[in-house]
């Protein structure tokens, strides 16, 4: 295969990916988005294969490496559960992060093509950025890992003075950077390279250990959105079309992703990224004043009664947060939901932005709990529907029904956007405690009039709920 | 049963809770049910019962001592042992002659319309709570709401006395014998009692229009199952605490109209138009009437204050140009068990709010706003009117809306609304400097990649605005299989053409690129086989 069929084949590549990303818009076309996608990579990585840049001896191994990989993401993919959806995709973010790494040494060692002058300045710029990038992913996705699955505590870690630290690491990566470009010979660049790779592993590992468990939405599509700059990065220093293209899709779709997450919280990028809560300082005193105590009674219900308060109702709203992913409830869920519409009684789900622990992770547990997707809406889409509904379910939320956002200005979520539930006829709060959400956040939802709680598992009240239902 | 004496003196014992028969002639309602007997119990206090005080509501004196009431033979009796008196009606003079000082009385009272009955209470030196002074507006007090629970028994019945009234069928039916029409029905006022006569005749099959000056409520009315009916004029009519005001004379005339066209076309009328303080607004005069057609109904719930009907004689049902007119004041009394139920419920919150330790002794803080606000006579001193709550409720609740409203235009396509000139004008000019920077310093291969890059970055911004974001999870799924892509750089490091030239150190490269293709392939065949995984999940 020619130099030139070759770029011509990276090009239909690049094309399929756009196509791919642009069949995701609704769920109809999604599924031809992701034969796109596939089409795409295959074309790509065979025009690699046969093309101008791999000698024929190569292609055993690259076989070989592909069969071991690929069986090993096939099962992943096949064994994953869709409550696990998030640590998955940040595991698969930090193997992008590694391979970016790898590629990007393997090139600063490569002695084959010697660059010039500004030529070389650029590359070796390239190759800097490009491992600087796939380290923080790399170590950065893990750490989002161990978060998500709960082999981390997600309590965020706050060092003292860590704006400081990420700083002087910042200056010090800068530095090393010139040293590396200034470097005549690899050996002398080996060093600062390898030190700033430790570094950006260090920073990767810093930046999200300070993020706590609410804000894993922000942070996994902000990595999402790093896989794809080092995928960019290292086209820079390849000097390959696709990789950029490609690279630059991703990146961008992370960052939009990150985007809309930090608006569903009403908090701005850097604030989330800076790691805790907020800018200032913690929100927890303010809990204690009396003036901020929320008045009147938490009225707690048994199954039995929300059993009957759903029965008796003409329009439901579930609203389902990330105790519903905890206790794998969705099954549950959609069962009520069949037996509810049998009965005549209209029920849609609300789905709040930030729900759960990644972009969307909500709809995929109820697309996988086979509840049909035209009834799941979004929050802009269901929030004026409130008012008319007779019973609003909250299924493990808390932060995103808390009408403090709307109401207190003081409140640290204030000016959130929330799902209002408390205008519903009567709202029923599942959870297992009355303790606050992530935001630290006491919820006067809780002790409205018309709201009642139901105390216990979700997963097992739900199956009472059900139950009770169907008797 | 004559321990009125000790229970003065001593606040930590229980109190006692007396329910007297109620002597307003025809009243049947009795202010507490068995069922809450047992409810008051648990909170610590005694309850004390009048011989047959529940019998016209279906009560026997039996089912309340089965629920832990002591009965008390005579009215005499009652007041003396009692040191809280749940009553339904305002007391008599006879009654408050049985008062004592130190004791609360919880009921109706409607100290502006009663000013003597409130001096003789404050010389008897008690603490009066009357349920009709409740401040509405408070979300909190909803549950105490009486007036509330009373309205909606009286607009149930109001529908059907005209029913009963009303010589047809309320739905439409088809029948062998012929096609019935639904009957029509109007309601006049769609505060509470009006809200629960448009359910109750929406659910009998008939057609239900409604008016109310205050246009929020048009929503609600819609629920239940009405139409509601405009005035052609603009006014907004909420007067506060729930209730209308008075509206302008433009918008009367306007309304009047309304409503002799209505009176024309309609079956029954049911009217429920109040003003507090007020004489019921003259709503349908005797001209409507004589429009109507013969064996029409009206139903006149404003009979007490005068009516809203010209021609209502409060107290009875009269028949006048072939239409019947029900003025019946006593509508939450005919269905007795029901509206003492109620009743007797929206005490047992009261109690509650007034016994928070639970240990059978009121504690009347005038600290709190609803009690504050129910509070007439505190140990024989005036406390009416209460001072008006400040009106926080409704004001801060529309500026988050608005808020939200403007963010929300944010949310489906990527800028929301052009940015402010200067803005744009700052980042274009740090564009512009960026770009003149790279074109100045970089060569020209560097440049054809810049290229595509930033080109490619729009492409992505566009494309990805588009994703409904019930597809996000598959979208980063997506996103991060083909970013595996980066498997490219590791293919052409494995073994290139150049291989071995150089002094490239061939084995080292090797392995890191067979690494890196073993890594990104995982991340490949996982990332497309579990976005199908998903994708196939959604359905409709």
């Amino acid at each position: 295969m020619s130099s030139s069929l070759a770029t011509v084949a990276y090009l239909g590549a690049a094309i399929l990916f756009i196509l791919s990303l642009g069949g995701l818009s609704n769920p109809e076309t999604s599924r031809r988005g992701n034969l796109y996608g596939v089409i795409g990579m295959t074309l790509a990585v065979l025009a690699t294969i046969f093309g101008p840049r791999v000698a024929a001896a190569g292609v055993p191994w690259i076989i070989g490496a592909l069969v071991i990989g690929g069986s090993i993401g096939l099962y992943a993919a096949k064994t994953v559960k869709m409550t696990q959806m998030p640590e998955l995709v940040a595991l698969m973010h930090s193997l992008v992060g590694l391979a970016a790494c790898l590629v990007g040494f393997a090139s600063y060692v490569d002695t084959s093509i010697q660059y010039t002058g500004a030529e070389k300045a650029i590359h070796e710029v390239e190759i800097y950025v490009g491992i600087l990038i796939g380290a923080v992913t790399f170590s950065g996705s893990l750490i989002a890992f161990g978060k998500l699955n709960g082999k981390i505590g997600g309590k965020p870690l706050l060092l003292p003075a860590r704006h400081w630290l990420n700083l002087i690491a910042l200056l010090v990566v800068i530095w090393f950077g010139g040293e590396f470009v200034r470097a005549e010979s690899v050996a002398d660049g080996m060093t600062p390279l390898i030190i700033m790779t430790v570094l950006a592993l260090l920073f990767g590992i810093h930046m999200v250990m300070a993020i706590g468990g609410a804000d894993m939405p922000v942070v996994v599509s902000m990595l999402n959105s790093y896989s794809g700059w080092a995928a960019a990065a290292t086209g820079f220093m390849l000097g390959n079309d696709l990789l950029i293209v490609t690279g630059a899709l991703v990146g961008s779709s992370g960052a939009i992703l990150s985007y809309i997450m930090c608006n569903a919280m009403n908090r701005n990028f850097i604030s989330v990224i800076a790691g805790g809560f907020g800018g200032g300082a913690p929100a927890a005193p303010k809990a204690d004043g009396a003036a901020a105590e929320p008045q009147g009674e938490v009225v707690p219900v048994a199954a039995a009664e929300t059993a009957e308060l759903l029965r008796d109702a003409k329009s439901v709203i579930i609203v389902p947060g990330y105790g519903m992913a905890v206790a794998q409830a969705q099954h549950t869920v959609n069962e009520i939901v069949k037996t509810l519409r049998e009965k005549g009684v209209t029920v849609r789900f609300g789905i709040h932005p930030v729900a759960g622990r990644m972009p969307g992770h909500m709809n995929v547990l109820l697309a996988e709990a086979k509840v049909p997707y035209d009834i799941v809406l979004e929050m802009d889409e269901i929030n004026d529907d409130f008012p008319d509904t007779d019973v609003a379910m909250v299924i493990g939320a808390n932060d995103i029904v808390n009408p403090a956002a709307q109401d207190d200005p003081t409140s640290p979520i204030a000016g959130m956007p929330v799902l209002e539930v408390w205008k519903a006829r009567t709202s029923i709060v599942m959870k297992r405690s009355m303790a606050s959400g992530y935001a630290g956040v006491d919820n006067p939802l809780f002790y409205k009039d018309n709201n009642r709680m139901l105390f216990g598992d979700a997963k097992k009240m739900l199956d009472e709920v059900l139950v009770a239902l169907k008797g | 049963m004559t321990s009125g004496a000790s229970t003065d003196t001593a606040a930590a014992t229980p109190q006692r809770i007396g329910i007297p028969r109620e002597i307003f002639p025809g009243e049947k309602r009795v202010a507490t049910v068995p069922d809450v007997v047992t409810k008051l119990a648990k909170l610590g206090f005694g309850v004390v019962v009048e011989a047959g005080a529940g019998e016209q509501a279906d009560l026997s004196d039996d089912a309340y001592r089965e629920a832990g009431a002591s009965i008390a033979g005579s009215a005499a009796e009652l007041w003396a042992s009692a040191d809280i008196v749940f009553k339904v009606r305002p007391p008599t003079t006879d009654e408050v002659a049985l008062m004592r000082p130190g004791q609360t009385l919880i009921g109706f009272v409607w100290p502006a319309q009663n000013p003597d009955l409130m001096q003789q209470l404050a010389a008897q030196k008690v603490t009066v709570l009357a349920i009709d002074c409740l401040p509405r507006t408070l979300s909190r007090a909803q549950k105490m709401d009486a007036l509330t629970s009373m309205a909606g028994v009286s607009g149930y019945r109001a529908v059907v006395e005209a029913a009963n009234a009303f010589g047809r069928f309320f739905n439409g039916q088809i029948t062998a014998a012929g096609k019935v029409p639904p009957a029509k029905v109007f309601i006049a006022g769609a505060g509470v009692a009006g809200l629960a006569a448009i359910g109750a005749a929406a659910s009998l099959g008939a057609i239900v229009r409604a008016n109310d000056t205050r246009a929020e409520v048009a929503d609600q009315v819609v629920s239940l199952g009405g139409e509601f009916v405009k005035v052609d004029y603009e006014e907004e009519g909420s007067g506060g605490g729930g209730y209308a005001k008075v509206m302008s004379e433009g918008f009367q005339a306007a309304q009047r109209e309304m409503y002799a066209q209505q009176a024309r076309e309609v079956d029954i009328i049911i009217t429920t138009a109040l003003i507090p303080g007020k004489p019921a607004p003259k709503l349908i005069t005797a001209e409507m009437v004589k429009s109507m057609k013969p064996g029409s109904v009206i139903v006149d719930m404003a009979a007490e204050q005068g009516g809203n009907c010209e021609l209502t004689e409060p107290g009875k049902a009269v028949v006048k140009h072939g239409v019947t007119i029900v003025g019946y004041t006593d509508l939450a009394s005919r269905m007795a068990r029901q509206s003492s139920t109620l009743y007797g419920t929206n005490l047992f919150r009261l109690t509650e709010e007034l016994c928070k330790t639970k240990d059978g002794v009121i504690n009347v803080n005038m600290g709190d706003d609803a009690i504050r606000g129910l509070t007439v006579i505190k140990d024989g001193e005036i406390t009416w009117p209460a001072p008006p709550l400040a009106p926080a409720a409704p004001k801060p609740a529309a500026k988050p809306a608005a808020a939200a409203a403007e963010k929300k235009g944010g949310h489906g396509h990527g800028s929301s609304g052009p940015l402010p000139a200067k803005t744009l004008a700052i980042v274009f000019g740090l564009g512009a400097l960026a770009f003149w920077a790279i074109g100045t310093y970089a060569p020209a291969a560097f440049l054809g990649h810049f290229t595509v890059f930033v080109l490619a970055c729009f492409i992505g911004y566009m494309v990805v605005w588009n994703v409904t974001p019930a597809l996000h999870t598959p979208l980063m799924s997506v996103t991060n299989a083909i970013s595996s892509i980066i498997v490219i750089g590791a293919l052409v490091q494995i073994l290139p053409p150049e291989a071995g030239t150089n002094g490239r150190p061939d084995g080292l490269i090797h392995w890191m690129a067979f690494a890196g293709i073993v890594l990104t392939a995982i991340n490949m065949f996982g990332g497309f086989a579990v976005t199908r995984r998903m994708l196939d999940m959604f359905r409709k």
